[in-house]
Protein backbone atom coordinates (compact mmCIF):
# COMPACT_ATOMS: atom_id res chain seq x y z
CA UNK A 1 0.00 0.00 0.00
CA UNK A 2 2.66 2.04 0.97
CA UNK A 3 4.16 2.17 -2.76
CA UNK A 4 1.10 3.69 -4.15
CA UNK A 5 0.30 5.54 -1.36
CA UNK A 6 1.53 9.17 -3.02
CA UNK A 7 0.29 8.43 -6.24
CA UNK A 8 -2.95 8.05 -4.72
CA UNK A 9 -2.54 11.38 -2.44
CA UNK A 10 -1.47 12.99 -6.06
CA UNK A 11 -5.02 11.65 -7.57
CA UNK A 12 -6.95 12.78 -4.65
CA UNK A 13 -5.56 16.60 -4.56
CA UNK A 14 -6.50 16.55 -7.93
CA UNK A 15 -10.01 15.07 -7.93
CA UNK A 16 -10.69 17.92 -4.67
CA UNK A 17 -9.64 20.49 -6.46
CA UNK A 18 -11.69 19.97 -9.63
CA UNK A 19 -14.35 19.14 -7.59
CA UNK A 20 -13.93 22.72 -5.94
CA UNK A 21 -13.60 23.78 -9.77
CA UNK A 22 -16.78 22.87 -10.79
CA UNK A 23 -19.03 23.62 -7.92
CA UNK A 24 -17.53 27.15 -7.15
CA UNK A 25 -19.71 30.27 -6.43
CA UNK A 26 -16.76 32.85 -7.00
CA UNK A 27 -13.91 32.96 -9.62
CA UNK A 28 -11.25 33.77 -7.48
CA UNK A 29 -12.13 30.65 -5.41
CA UNK A 30 -12.41 28.98 -8.74
CA UNK A 31 -8.71 29.74 -9.45
CA UNK A 32 -7.82 28.97 -6.10
CA UNK A 33 -8.99 25.60 -7.13
CA UNK A 34 -6.77 25.20 -10.22
CA UNK A 35 -3.58 25.92 -8.37
CA UNK A 36 -4.93 22.78 -5.85
CA UNK A 37 -5.42 20.98 -9.11
CA UNK A 38 -1.90 21.96 -10.20
CA UNK A 39 -0.53 21.17 -6.77
CA UNK A 40 -1.65 17.38 -7.64
CA UNK A 41 0.79 17.22 -10.94
CA UNK A 42 4.05 18.20 -8.22
CA UNK A 43 3.18 15.77 -5.67
CA UNK A 44 2.79 12.93 -8.81
CA UNK A 45 5.58 14.39 -9.69
CA UNK A 46 8.05 14.27 -7.05
CA UNK A 47 6.93 11.13 -5.88
CA UNK A 48 7.96 9.99 -8.97
CA UNK A 49 11.64 10.84 -8.77
CA UNK A 50 11.44 9.44 -5.18
CA UNK A 51 14.48 6.86 -4.21
CA UNK A 52 14.58 5.36 -0.75
CA UNK A 53 17.33 6.97 1.34
CA UNK A 54 17.85 9.38 -1.84
CA UNK A 55 19.04 13.13 -0.71
CA UNK A 56 18.50 16.04 -2.66
CA UNK A 57 20.78 15.94 -6.65
CA UNK A 58 22.84 18.73 -5.07
CA UNK A 59 26.73 18.27 -5.07
CA UNK A 60 27.55 21.49 -3.28
CA UNK A 61 28.06 19.43 0.16
CA UNK A 62 27.99 16.29 -1.13
CA UNK A 63 30.70 13.79 -2.84
CA UNK A 64 29.07 12.13 -6.26
CA UNK A 65 28.27 8.61 -5.88
CA UNK A 66 28.41 8.09 -2.16
CA UNK A 67 24.46 8.66 -1.79
CA UNK A 68 21.63 8.08 -3.74
CA UNK A 69 19.94 10.92 -5.19
CA UNK A 70 16.55 11.39 -6.02
CA UNK A 71 15.36 12.23 -9.66
CA UNK A 72 16.63 15.77 -10.94
CA UNK A 73 14.52 15.22 -13.85
CA UNK A 74 10.91 15.39 -12.44
CA UNK A 75 12.53 18.04 -10.02
CA UNK A 76 12.64 20.34 -12.80
CA UNK A 77 10.08 19.49 -14.53
CA UNK A 78 8.11 20.43 -11.12
CA UNK A 79 10.10 24.30 -11.14
CA UNK A 80 8.74 24.32 -14.79
CA UNK A 81 4.93 23.12 -13.22
CA UNK A 82 5.12 26.16 -10.40
CA UNK A 83 6.33 28.81 -13.00
CA UNK A 84 3.85 28.09 -15.05
CA UNK A 85 1.11 27.46 -12.31
CA UNK A 86 1.88 31.06 -11.23
CA UNK A 87 2.14 33.10 -14.17
CA UNK A 88 -1.52 31.18 -15.09
CA UNK A 89 -2.96 32.65 -11.74
CA UNK A 90 -1.37 35.90 -12.32
CA UNK A 91 -3.43 35.94 -16.22
CA UNK A 92 -6.57 34.43 -14.60
CA UNK A 93 -6.67 37.11 -11.71
CA UNK A 94 -6.64 39.89 -13.91
CA UNK A 95 -9.41 38.31 -16.24
CA UNK A 96 -11.52 37.93 -12.72
CA UNK A 97 -10.51 41.87 -11.92
CA UNK A 98 -12.21 42.71 -15.82
CA UNK A 99 -15.27 40.52 -15.12
CA UNK A 100 -15.79 41.76 -11.92
CA UNK A 101 -15.66 45.36 -13.11
CA UNK A 102 -18.16 44.84 -16.31
CA UNK A 103 -20.53 42.82 -14.95
CA UNK A 104 -20.52 43.66 -11.20
CA UNK A 105 -20.47 39.83 -10.24
CA UNK A 106 -17.70 37.03 -9.59
CA UNK A 107 -20.71 34.14 -9.79
CA UNK A 108 -19.69 32.07 -12.40
CA UNK A 109 -23.48 31.26 -12.76
CA UNK A 110 -24.61 34.47 -13.15
CA UNK A 111 -22.31 35.02 -16.16
CA UNK A 112 -24.37 33.28 -18.46
CA UNK A 113 -25.67 35.37 -21.02
CA UNK A 114 -23.50 37.74 -22.92
CA UNK A 115 -23.23 41.29 -23.45
CA UNK A 116 -21.50 43.46 -25.57
CA UNK B 1 -30.28 21.79 -15.69
CA UNK B 2 -30.52 22.51 -11.78
CA UNK B 3 -27.34 22.93 -9.75
CA UNK B 4 -28.55 19.55 -8.07
CA UNK B 5 -28.70 17.71 -11.19
CA UNK B 6 -25.45 18.98 -12.11
CA UNK B 7 -23.72 18.11 -8.47
CA UNK B 8 -24.29 14.57 -10.07
CA UNK B 9 -23.22 14.94 -13.39
CA UNK B 10 -19.96 15.80 -11.51
CA UNK B 11 -19.50 13.25 -9.00
CA UNK B 12 -20.25 10.48 -11.56
CA UNK B 13 -17.41 12.06 -13.84
CA UNK B 14 -14.94 12.64 -10.50
CA UNK B 15 -15.61 8.56 -10.00
CA UNK B 16 -15.10 7.70 -13.45
CA UNK B 17 -12.19 9.56 -13.21
CA UNK B 18 -10.82 8.05 -9.63
CA UNK B 19 -11.51 4.80 -10.98
CA UNK B 20 -8.97 5.16 -14.06
CA UNK B 21 -6.19 7.30 -11.62
CA UNK B 22 -6.57 4.86 -9.36
CA UNK B 23 -5.85 1.48 -11.54
CA UNK B 24 -3.17 3.95 -13.06
CA UNK B 25 -1.71 4.14 -9.88
CA UNK B 26 -0.78 0.65 -9.16
CA UNK B 27 0.80 0.31 -13.03
CA UNK B 28 3.57 3.32 -12.35
CA UNK B 29 6.90 1.97 -11.08
CA UNK B 30 7.04 1.63 -7.09
CA UNK B 31 7.51 4.56 -4.86
CA UNK B 32 11.02 4.65 -4.11
CA UNK B 33 12.07 2.04 -6.19
CA UNK B 34 16.25 2.37 -7.47
CA UNK B 35 15.39 2.41 -10.89
CA UNK B 36 15.74 6.02 -12.37
CA UNK B 37 17.40 5.63 -15.53
CA UNK B 38 16.84 9.24 -16.99
CA UNK B 39 17.97 10.20 -13.33
CA UNK B 40 21.37 8.69 -13.27
CA UNK B 41 21.81 10.33 -16.57
CA UNK B 42 21.25 13.52 -15.97
CA UNK B 43 23.46 13.35 -12.58
CA UNK B 44 26.27 12.15 -14.63
CA UNK B 45 25.78 14.47 -17.30
CA UNK B 46 24.77 17.17 -14.73
CA UNK B 47 28.58 15.95 -13.01
CA UNK B 48 30.25 15.97 -16.57
CA UNK B 49 29.55 19.69 -16.87
CA UNK B 50 30.32 20.63 -13.47
CA UNK B 51 27.43 22.06 -12.51
CA UNK B 52 26.79 20.95 -8.53
CA UNK B 53 23.48 21.77 -8.61
CA UNK B 54 22.19 19.01 -10.60
CA UNK B 55 18.36 20.25 -11.22
CA UNK B 56 19.96 23.87 -12.60
CA UNK B 57 21.83 21.58 -15.14
CA UNK B 58 18.65 20.07 -16.18
CA UNK B 59 16.89 23.37 -16.24
CA UNK B 60 19.73 25.12 -17.83
CA UNK B 61 21.83 23.15 -19.82
CA UNK B 62 20.25 19.63 -20.94
CA UNK B 63 16.50 21.32 -20.88
CA UNK B 64 17.88 24.77 -21.62
CA UNK B 65 15.50 25.29 -24.52
CA UNK B 66 12.43 24.20 -22.58
CA UNK B 67 13.27 26.75 -20.12
CA UNK B 68 13.82 29.09 -23.12
CA UNK B 69 9.48 28.15 -23.80
CA UNK B 70 9.08 27.91 -20.15
CA UNK B 71 10.34 32.44 -19.57
CA UNK B 72 8.39 33.04 -23.11
CA UNK B 73 5.62 31.43 -21.21
CA UNK B 74 6.36 33.87 -17.91
CA UNK B 75 6.90 36.91 -20.70
CA UNK B 76 3.77 36.55 -22.56
CA UNK B 77 1.65 36.09 -18.93
CA UNK B 78 3.30 39.38 -18.31
CA UNK B 79 2.33 41.39 -21.27
CA UNK B 80 -1.15 39.44 -21.02
CA UNK B 81 -2.00 41.01 -17.65
CA UNK B 82 -0.10 44.53 -18.43
CA UNK B 83 -3.01 44.74 -21.43
CA UNK B 84 -5.64 43.26 -19.22
CA UNK B 85 -5.39 45.60 -16.19
CA UNK B 86 -4.38 49.15 -18.15
CA UNK B 87 -6.46 52.23 -16.83
CA UNK B 88 -9.74 52.10 -18.69
CA UNK B 89 -11.25 55.12 -20.71
CA UNK B 90 -13.55 55.36 -17.92
CA UNK B 91 -11.59 55.35 -14.89
CA UNK B 92 -9.27 57.75 -13.43
CA UNK B 93 -6.69 57.46 -11.24
CA UNK B 94 -6.49 59.09 -7.99
CA UNK B 95 -3.25 59.52 -5.74
CA UNK B 96 -2.94 57.14 -2.97
CA UNK B 97 -2.98 58.80 0.50
CA UNK B 98 -0.34 58.28 2.77
CA UNK B 99 -0.92 55.82 5.63
CA UNK B 100 0.01 55.92 9.27
CA UNK B 101 2.53 52.78 9.91
CA UNK B 102 3.29 51.01 13.16
CA UNK B 103 6.65 51.80 14.31
CA UNK B 104 7.79 48.61 14.74
CA UNK B 105 6.14 47.09 11.47
CA UNK B 106 8.08 49.99 9.58
CA UNK B 107 11.25 48.91 11.18
CA UNK B 108 11.11 45.06 10.55
CA UNK B 109 10.57 45.84 7.08
CA UNK B 110 13.01 48.72 6.37
CA UNK B 111 15.56 46.01 8.15
CA UNK B 112 14.69 43.23 6.22
CA UNK B 113 14.58 45.10 2.62
CA UNK B 114 18.37 45.03 2.32
CA UNK B 115 18.80 41.56 3.32
CA UNK B 116 15.61 40.19 1.58
CA UNK B 117 17.31 41.67 -1.93
CA UNK B 118 20.71 40.30 -0.88
CA UNK B 119 19.07 36.85 -0.40
CA UNK B 120 17.53 36.99 -3.63
CA UNK B 121 20.71 37.62 -5.72
CA UNK B 122 22.86 35.55 -3.53
CA UNK B 123 20.38 33.06 -4.67
CA UNK B 124 20.14 33.79 -8.35
CA UNK B 125 24.08 33.90 -8.27
CA UNK B 126 24.74 30.68 -6.42
CA UNK B 127 22.13 28.59 -8.71
CA UNK B 128 24.54 26.73 -10.09
CA UNK B 129 25.75 25.38 -6.37
CA UNK B 130 23.11 25.22 -4.34
CA UNK B 131 19.26 24.94 -5.08
CA UNK B 132 17.77 28.35 -5.74
CA UNK B 133 18.73 30.22 -9.49
CA UNK B 134 16.87 32.65 -11.43
CA UNK B 135 13.40 31.88 -10.81
CA UNK B 136 13.23 31.62 -7.16
CA UNK B 137 15.87 34.72 -6.72
CA UNK B 138 14.17 36.42 -8.85
CA UNK B 139 10.91 36.60 -6.76
CA UNK B 140 12.68 37.11 -3.55
CA UNK B 141 14.69 39.91 -5.21
CA UNK B 142 10.93 41.29 -6.25
CA UNK B 143 9.45 40.84 -2.83
CA UNK B 144 12.27 42.60 -1.12
CA UNK B 145 11.04 46.35 -3.06
CA UNK B 146 7.70 45.41 -1.93
CA UNK B 147 8.56 45.78 1.81
CA UNK B 148 8.49 49.20 1.15
CA UNK B 149 4.60 49.50 0.46
CA UNK B 150 4.73 47.72 4.25
CA UNK B 151 7.28 49.89 5.80
CA UNK B 152 6.32 53.19 4.38
CA UNK B 153 3.17 53.64 1.85
CA UNK B 154 2.69 53.28 -2.12
CA UNK B 155 4.07 56.37 -2.86
CA UNK B 156 7.43 55.26 -1.97
CA UNK B 157 7.43 52.52 -3.67
CA UNK B 158 6.06 54.50 -6.53
CA UNK B 159 9.62 56.37 -5.96
CA UNK B 160 11.57 53.59 -6.25
CA UNK B 161 10.12 51.57 -8.96
CA UNK B 162 10.22 53.16 -12.60
CA UNK B 163 7.72 50.75 -13.88
CA UNK B 164 9.39 51.82 -17.66
CA UNK B 165 12.79 50.74 -17.03
CA UNK B 166 11.28 47.66 -15.16
CA UNK B 167 9.59 46.83 -18.53
CA UNK B 168 12.50 47.09 -20.33
CA UNK B 169 14.49 44.97 -17.62
CA UNK B 170 11.79 41.95 -18.35
CA UNK B 171 12.63 42.01 -21.99
CA UNK B 172 16.43 42.77 -21.25
CA UNK B 173 15.68 39.32 -19.38
CA UNK B 174 14.29 36.93 -22.32
CA UNK B 175 16.96 38.74 -24.84
CA UNK B 176 19.95 38.14 -22.67
CA UNK B 177 18.84 34.29 -22.45
CA UNK B 178 18.11 34.30 -26.54
CA UNK B 179 21.55 35.85 -27.29
CA UNK B 180 22.74 33.60 -25.17
CA UNK B 181 21.78 30.31 -26.43
CA UNK B 182 23.30 32.15 -29.55
CA UNK B 183 27.02 31.57 -28.10
CA UNK B 184 26.38 28.46 -28.88
CA UNK B 185 26.14 29.05 -32.92
CA UNK B 186 29.35 30.99 -32.74
CA UNK B 187 31.21 28.32 -30.79
CA UNK B 188 29.79 25.65 -34.00
CA UNK B 189 27.58 23.82 -31.92
CA UNK B 190 23.39 23.68 -31.42
CA UNK B 191 21.46 26.87 -30.20
CA UNK B 192 21.77 27.21 -26.62
CA UNK B 193 24.41 24.28 -26.19
CA UNK B 194 26.81 24.62 -22.88
CA UNK B 195 29.94 26.04 -25.28
CA UNK B 196 31.76 28.00 -22.51
CA UNK B 197 34.49 26.90 -19.92
CA UNK B 198 33.14 24.75 -17.74
CA UNK B 199 35.42 25.71 -14.62
CA UNK B 200 35.83 23.52 -11.39
CA UNK B 201 32.93 21.42 -9.97
CA UNK B 202 31.33 23.47 -6.76
CA UNK B 203 33.12 27.27 -7.56
CA UNK B 204 30.94 30.30 -8.04
CA UNK B 205 32.57 30.20 -11.73
CA UNK B 206 31.64 26.74 -12.74
CA UNK B 207 28.71 25.43 -15.22
CA UNK B 208 29.63 27.44 -18.55
CA UNK B 209 26.50 29.08 -19.02
CA UNK B 210 24.52 28.11 -16.62
CA UNK B 211 25.16 30.99 -14.35
CA UNK B 212 24.75 33.31 -17.39
CA UNK B 213 21.16 32.05 -18.21
CA UNK B 214 20.45 32.04 -14.17
CA UNK B 215 21.39 35.37 -14.12
CA UNK B 216 19.26 36.39 -17.02
CA UNK B 217 16.35 34.23 -16.09
CA UNK B 218 16.80 36.09 -12.53
CA UNK B 219 16.55 39.65 -14.29
CA UNK B 220 13.75 38.67 -16.32
CA UNK B 221 11.80 37.39 -13.80
CA UNK B 222 12.22 40.11 -10.61
CA UNK B 223 11.15 42.70 -13.32
CA UNK B 224 8.50 40.58 -14.52
CA UNK B 225 7.09 40.28 -10.84
CA UNK B 226 7.43 43.68 -10.10
CA UNK B 227 5.61 44.99 -13.29
CA UNK B 228 2.47 42.25 -12.54
CA UNK B 229 2.43 43.22 -8.77
CA UNK B 230 2.46 46.91 -9.89
CA UNK B 231 -0.88 46.41 -12.27
CA UNK B 232 -2.66 44.56 -9.47
CA UNK B 233 -1.48 46.98 -6.72
CA UNK B 234 -2.57 49.72 -8.98
CA UNK B 235 -5.80 48.57 -9.64
CA UNK B 236 -6.08 48.26 -5.31
CA UNK B 237 -5.12 51.95 -4.66
CA UNK B 238 -4.85 53.98 -8.15
CA UNK B 239 -7.61 53.34 -10.38
CA UNK B 240 -11.39 53.97 -9.55
CA UNK B 241 -14.64 54.01 -11.51
CA UNK B 242 -15.96 57.03 -12.96
CA UNK B 243 -18.84 57.00 -11.09
CA UNK B 244 -21.47 53.72 -10.92
CA UNK B 245 -21.55 52.28 -14.79
CA UNK B 246 -23.85 49.84 -15.07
Amino acid sequence: MMDVLPYLVAAWIFLVGCYGLATSRNLIHAVGCLAVCQAATYVLLLSVGYRHSGTAPVFADLTPHTRPVVDPVVQALALTDVVVGATVTALLLALVIQVAKRHHTLDPDELSELRG
Amino acid sequence: MNRRQRLWVLLLGLAGVAALLVAAAFRLPTFGSDFHPYGDRAVHEALARHTANAIAAVNFDQRAFDTLGEESILFGAVLGTVVLLRQARDEHQVTPAPARVAAPVRRYALVLLPVTLVTGLYIVAHGQLTPGGGFQGGVVAATALHLLYIAVDYRALERIRPLGLFEVGDAVGEAAYLITGAAGLLAGTAYLTNALPLGTLDSLASGGTVPLLNAAIGMEVACAVVVLLARFLDQAVEIEEEGDRS
